[in-house]
């Protein structure tokens, strides 16, 4: 019986006809960290919104299998009630209703119950607190004239909230000044301490890493897995670069 | 509040009518002298206006049919000829009222009582508590807020002959003659100078049947440095078999006074809307219009604001949805008339399921309105491609010393934005109705909050209805 929370196996992906992946395996534990990196371009960005099942990402070979389950070509809402969730690297900004309220729509949607408005509402401060972030944000429409830095934290706001049993970050701390990058990160903390949810955290920074433990390096280059570490991979990538990747061949 | 009883026993004669005008109508097919006659007597009008709807109705037969914009042919003349007898025997059934009318009730929560007024089905429907409520808290400070007819016979007569029908004349078109003839109900009001009335005045709770608002006249005059939030219509669905709303809204905007005014329509999809709505605004004045249209199978609607003084301003916020049927032609016109007058207009339009959405905007600045600044935008949001927007801007500048722009956009439901929304667990279904009812937050935020509520609730039953 696998102890595995996501299983992505031999994936191949299309973008407008072009194939990015070219067969990514890679599996992680349930309560696991997990790392990404990879030059620009390699295919990370790619992975994340193929798990999550988007729909310009065309799987056309392998399987991804979260919690035991095939949600190779499952839509998106699907997948993201049966607990996976994806931190946008570049958060879309949606007028016509307040964060706060999305927030609760997206909880109501994944325990199929109406939430109750004072456990919601201690909930949400709690996590705004932890995020340094203003309590206005919430009532304001989400996303709309945040700064970057601003958008990102509201990501972890939702990561905190929702709860997903796994976690893909992408490039989460991209944008971010010295100080947010901590905060960032302290978020993150607080959901492996809280929720202990597995995280596949996509970067080619590592700031954010600093505070966490690294179970699993994944270096993806040019379409496929090309070295696989624990993390002290991170540390080598951060003094070398990628450079020896550059020609290595898919594992 | 108290729902008065309903007169069951007129249902039947409404067949027994029918037989008769059967063989009546070939000879008298259409508005009659006799027929106005009757419309006035019933409403006990004064000599004016008893004489206005006699020129109006002559006027109406000499102009013809705007051939201009969709078609009105299924606009039945005879229906509506029928329906504005004084005590007219056409009051409809509630069991033939169209079900989608009925499931709109019922998704958007509408009391029972109001149904059946809105539906056109009903007696009176009674809110006059609240009105009386409302009434006497602004009438300390001076304010007039009345039924039209009703102020017609009293101190203010003189002020409304001197207003009424004088910003949209009879003979500015067809409908707007009929409107002179056969316009019945609406309100009046009056605010003093300096007065600034801080809670909205909502017509809403003047709803009276049968099929109240068709031919509706709502005369607003706010005077010198006065503040006004007036709110009509709402996101209910408003039904009769007499398929046509004429309405005429006239809005005279003081010296440096400032009226907003909000409206929703949502008219059956049987229905013609061809409403006029004008204002005159004095020097240093603001009119502000706030308008969400919705429902009517074939719609005319071009607010139009006269910048009359110098330094006057018109705003202009809407929101147009389209869906299945609907050929919805609205715009906003603006005339610049005095010097450093302002103009803003930002409109969206939403066409779905075919629907068909037009802007048309007119800019007219004068050769003295030196120093004046136009500025139009206009955003549509096509949700699939069987729909339709069109935007045609037209500008008329008469002096090089004015600042006038024109931007439209248009775009579809963003794939990024829907797959961030469906990530949170939200279908897609509910994500497009999400994405929507946001697109029309221009005006959903410049609303009362109940008003913003139920203007969501009906975007997001729209988009939700034909996906089922």
């Amino acid at each position: 019986m696998s102890q595995n929370i996501l299983e992505v196996k031999n994936l191949k992906v299309n973008v407008e006809e072009t194939e990015i992946l070219h067969g990514v395996n890679l599996s992680v534990g349930a309560n696991e960290t997990h790392v990404i990196m990879g030059p620009n371009g390699a295919g990370k960005s790619t992975l994340g919104y193929a798990v999550m099942g988007s729909p310009r990402y065309e799987i056309t070979d392998g399987k991804v299998i979260f919690d035991g389950k095939d949600i190779t070509g499952v839509s998106t809402d699907k997948i993201a009630k049966a607990g996976m969730f994806l931190s946008f690297q570049i958060p879309v900004e949606v007028p016509g209703i307040t964060l706060a309220n999305f927030i609760k729509s997206a909880l109501e949607q994944k325990t199929g119950q109406r939430v109750r408005y004072f456990d919601f509402k201690d909930k949400l401060e709690n996590a705004m607190n932890i995020l340094h972030m203003d309590p206005s944000y919430a009532t304001r429409d989400l996303n709309v004239g945040f700064s970057g830095g601003e958008k990102k934290k509201t990501e972890i706001l939702q990561l905190l909230m929702l709860e997903p049993r796994l976690a893909i970050l992408d490039e989460t701390d991209s944008g971010l000044d010295v100080d947010a990058a901590r905060t960032v990160s302290e978020g993150i903390e607080a959901y492996k301490k809280n929720v202990g949810g597995a995280l596949l955290i996509i970067t080619h920074s590592t700031r954010i890493l600093e505070a966490l433990k690294v179970d699993v390096t994944h270096i993806l280059a040019d379409g496929c897995i090309v070295d696989e570490g624990d993390g002290s991979l991170v540390d080598y990538i951060n003094q070398n670069g990628f450079e020896k990747y550059l020609t290595a061949g898919c594992r | 509040m108290k729902e008065k009883t309903q007169v069951n026993d007129i249902n039947r004669s409404m067949y027994d009518f029918r037989y008769e005008e059967k063989d009546a109508y070939t000879v008298d097919q259409g508005l009659t002298p006799e027929i106005v006659e009757q419309i006035s007597k019933e409403k006990k009008d004064p000599q004016w206006m008893h004489d206005f709807r006699l020129k109006s109705l002559d006027i109406y037969n000499q102009l013809s049919v705007p051939d201009w914009g969709p078609s009105i042919d299924g606009l039945d003349m005879r229906n509506i000829v029928t329906y504005v007898r004084p005590n007219t025997t056409m009051k409809g059934k509630w069991n033939e009222v169209p079900d989608d009318i009925k499931n709109t009730f019922e998704r958007l929560g509408i009391p029972q009582a109001e149904r059946e007024s809105l539906a056109g089905v009903g007696a009176q429907y009674d809110s006059e508590l609240v009105y009386h409520n409302i009434k006497k808290e602004v009438s300390d400070q001076g304010v007039v807020y009345e039924g039209i007819e009703d102020a017609l016979r009293g101190p203010y007569s003189e002020m409304i002959r001197e207003h009424f029908m004088k910003l949209v004349p009879p003979r500015d078109h067809k409908f707007a003659a009929l409107h002179g003839a056969v316009w019945s109900g609406g309100s009046f009001v009056y605010v003093p100078p300096g007065v600034s009335v801080e809670i909205p005045l909502q017509s809403y709770f003047r709803l009276n049947a049968p099929g109240s608002g068709q031919f509706e006249h709502t005369l607003i005059i706010v005077d010198e440095g006065a503040y006004l939030h007036f709110i009509e219509g709402c996101s209910a669905p408003k039904y009769n078999v007499a398929n046509l709303h004429a309405g005429c809204v006239e809005l005279y905007v003081g010296k440096n006074a400032s009226l907003r005014y909000s409206t929703i329509e949502n008219w059956s999809k049987n229905m013609y809307n061809l409403n006029t709505k004008r204002a005159r605004v004095e020097e240093g004045g603001k009119v502000e219009w706030i308008s969400g249209s919705f429902g009517s199978h074939v719609s005319y609607l071009y607010p139009m604001s006269v910048l009359a003084g110098k330094g006057a301003r018109s705003e202009f916020t809407g929101v147009t949805f389209a869906g299945k049927g609907q050929n919805l032609d609205t715009g906003c016109k603006i005339i610049h008339a005095a010097p450093e007058t302002s103009s803003y207009v930002n409109t969206r339009s939403i066409s779905k399921d075919g629907g068909i959405s037009t802007f048309r905007s007119a800019v007219v600045i004068n050769k003295n309105a030196v120093g004046s600044k136009s500025s139009v935008s206009c955003e549509s949001l096509m949700v699939d491609d069987i729909s339709r927007s069109d935007t045609i801007p037209a500008m008329d500048i008469r002096t090089a010393k004015a600042d006038v722009g024109h931007e439209a956009k248009i775009g579809r439901i963003s794939d990024e934005t829907l797959f961030y929304l469906m990530s949170r667990g939200l279908s897609e279904e509910e994500s497009r109705a999400l994405i929507v009812s946001g697109f029309a937050d221009n005006v959903s935020k410049e609303l009362p909050l109940e008003y913003a509520v139920e203007m969501n609730n009906l975007i997001r039953m729209e988009m939700k209805g034909t996906m089922a």
